[in-house]
């Protein structure tokens, strides 16, 4: 179809807009590096990523001690004694090389929980604060059910009931099935609730009236826009994820051994705190950088991507 | 006749038991002739925006039936819908709001195109770059974003967006009231270059009465979610029917500070009162300077009947006398 051409003398151009050429998500990551200890988050994580990769390897061509290799010579030895950077634990076995096999296990807990919250939070928020009315009235009572449970009660319940065995990755299905079970209300609410004030904006109503059907509202207007504070909320549920995932193995219902995981060092290094605190206080660290990087890293998400800070 | 309004109703539930509702249009019939500008005035929160949504079938109605170019537009909604919007198209007030922040000039202008197909990707393409150049902005812009342009260039590129799917019916909601006054000037002559190029019908919501006249063949004005007068745009201002049509022209500054210093302008008592609950009767005679008959102006409403001019109709009582 031939589209009408008009007939107009060319319009005189207007006035010029700055050369800069910049998206809201460039602008935001202009903001983010700007955020100093957002930065360091960052690096302290890609840091973390790169060591969970790398750390396996290393084990497997004998660069790095073997985690799970026991050493009855060298029981609680403090950092440096025989070799052993950070010390051995109970079982003699190398804490470095627990610390760096362990960090796998946090960072697939704090991600791939998200990974689960991420669409059915969004799925759920975005069709209760589109639709509204009854679907939104149903959703949402749901949601509030959920959102009654106390957290670490139903996460322990569901481990101690469901477990699987096999490598710790096939372990950790239910923990994090049961953490993101728990966790994508927050999430859903978040969305309902931008879509709510989201759909009020006259750009909304343009497009409705610029003939979109209702998909395409949700997922080119509604979505891109309220994207911002769902990746902060995302953001911030690693570090709980992690955290819930520590808790777990603490006590005893996370990971099996032999895989080894922070929580598990903790508990096992409390056995000896007195003759050996390294054993605490390493695992214990890396727990609480790792938690601090991740919560830096929102911070400056949510500086970054605030539409009230934006000029 | 391209559109005609007739007794259509919007009450907004205010929760709660009762069923108390907000009347924000109650009862309104409005006529827009094909060719014309029809301008709607009225103070703020009587209804002219809630009128412009439910034109354009962005809210659905309560009761009444709009009927645009032979169909009745309360009546269809979906997909059917969104085919009239093809030759309906709205302008927005606020040009801050109305574009998305997250997307592109080019990607906001294409995307009517795309809801209905028209032409291949190509043409789309040069549509857009052609839209730019008719509402006088550099046709290069397209993969800019809304927030580096000012609000007058923003306000080009919603107009641009009306016009992309050549529509035949524009409604214009307040367009230059967010801008400042030199850019007011452009922008309404803009419009009035384009209604003579494509022989547009506009339906222009303001409540700058100046514009509003210098702009309009025939003026409506609203009271608390009803017309109160419909005229010829001359005859509304040199002799209004209705008092509160009187009162609202006499608001308006005259440039001559002589003349300014000799005017006195008729003051309304009192607020606007609730559109959860209108006044009995006329809903003007709490207000009335000229309501002066008890049980009359109290007590019955008055119909939309034709007084003074050929084509004006005034709901009042006492319409023109004063």
């Amino acid at each position: 179809m031939a589209i009408p051409v008009a007939a107009m003398e060319q319009a005189p151009i207007d006035w010029e807009v700055p050369e800069v050429q910049v998206g809201l998500w460039a602008d935001a990551w202009v903001r983010f590096r700007r955020n100093r200890l957002a930065v360091v988050g960052l690096t302290i994580i890609t840091f973390l990523i790169v060591v969970a990769l790398v750390s396996p390897l290393l084990v497997h061509f004998g660069l790095l001690a073997n985690p799970i290799k026991q050493n009855v010579d060298s029981i609680e030895t403090g950092p440096g004694v025989n070799g052993h950077l950070f010390g051995t634990d109970i079982l003699g076995r190398d804490t470095l090389s627990r610390l760096m096999i362990g960090s796998e296990v946090s960072l697939t807990v704090g991600l791939l929980v998200q990974a689960i919250i991420f669409p059915i939070g969004l799925t759920i928020g975005l069709t209760a604060g589109y639709f509204g009315g009854r679907i939104d009235n149903l959703l949402m009572r749901f949601t509030d059910i959920w959102y009654a449970f106390p957290d670490l009660l139903f996460v322990l319940v569901v481990v101690s009931v469901w477990r699987l065995s096999g490598s710790w990755f096939f372990q950790l299905i239910p923990i994090f099935g049961a953490i993101a079970l728990v966790n994508w209300v927050g999430l859903a609410r978040l969305v309902r609730g931008q879509v709510l004030s989201i759909k009020e904006k006259e750009y909304i109503e343009a497009a409705r009236s610029s003939g979109s059907p209702p998909l395409k509202l949700i997922l080119r207007h509604l979505l891109p826009n309220s994207l911002g504070p769902i990746i902060v909320t995302l953001t911030f549920g690693i570090p709980q994820a992690i955290f819930l995932e520590a808790v777990l193995s603490f006590l005893g219902v996370g990971i099996q051994p032999p895989q080894p995981t922070w929580g598990q060092m903790v508990a096992d290094g409390v056995e000896a705190i007195y003759p050996n605190p390294t054993g605490v206080v390493f695992p214990a660290l890396a727990i609480g950088f790792t938690l601090l990087a991740f919560s830096f890293i929102g911070d400056g998400l949510r500086d970054a991507l605030d539409p009230r800070m934006r000029r | 006749m391209l559109v005609r309004v007739s007794g259509v109703y919007k009450h907004f539930p205010v929760g709660g038991f009762g069923g108390l509702a907000v009347r924000a249009v109650d009862g309104v019939d409005l006529e827009i002739r094909r060719g014309e500008t029809l301008g709607l005035v009225g103070e703020s929160g009587c209804g002219k925006s809630t009128l412009a949504r439910l034109i354009t079938g962005l809210l659905p109605v309560t009761a009444g039936s709009i009927v645009f170019d032979g169909q009745d537009v309360t009546r269809i909604r979906g997909a059917r819908l969104r085919r009239v919007r093809r030759r309906m198209q709205m302008i927005f007030q606020d040009p801050f709001a109305s574009l998305d922040p997250r997307m592109t000039v080019g990607d906001i202008l294409q995307e009517p195109l795309d809801n209905f197909s028209i032409g291949t990707l190509r043409e789309r393409r040069k549509r857009v770059q052609e839209l730019l150049r008719l509402v006088g902005l550099n046709p290069n812009f397209t993969n800019r974003y809304p927030h580096e342009f000012s609000g007058g260039q923003r306000q080009r590129i919603g107009i641009a967006r009306a016009l992309s799917v050549n529509p035949s019916f524009i409604v214009c909601d307040e367009p230059v009231s967010a801008l400042d006054v030199s850019i007011q000037a452009q922008i309404i002559n803009l419009l009035q270059d384009l209604q003579r190029e494509f022989q547009l019908t506009y339906l222009f919501i303001a409540h700058d009465l100046a514009v509003v006249r210098h702009l309009s063949d025939r003026i409506a004005v609203m009271y608390l979610g009803k017309v109160v007068e419909t005229a010829d745009r001359n005859d509304i201002y040199d002799k209004p029917q209705h008092p509160y049509t009187k009162a609202l022209l006499s608001s308006i500054p005259v440039p001559d500070p002589m003349v300014e210093k000799g005017r006195a302008p008729i003051t309304l008592k009192g607020e606007i009162p609730s559109p959860v609950n209108p006044p009995s009767g006329c809903r003007f005679h709490p207000r009335c300077p000229i309501a002066r008959v008890p049980g009359v102006c109290s007590e019955v409403e008055p119909p939309l009947e034709p007084h003074g001019a050929v084509d004006q109709v005034a709901a009042c009582h006492f319409a023109g006398q004063f």
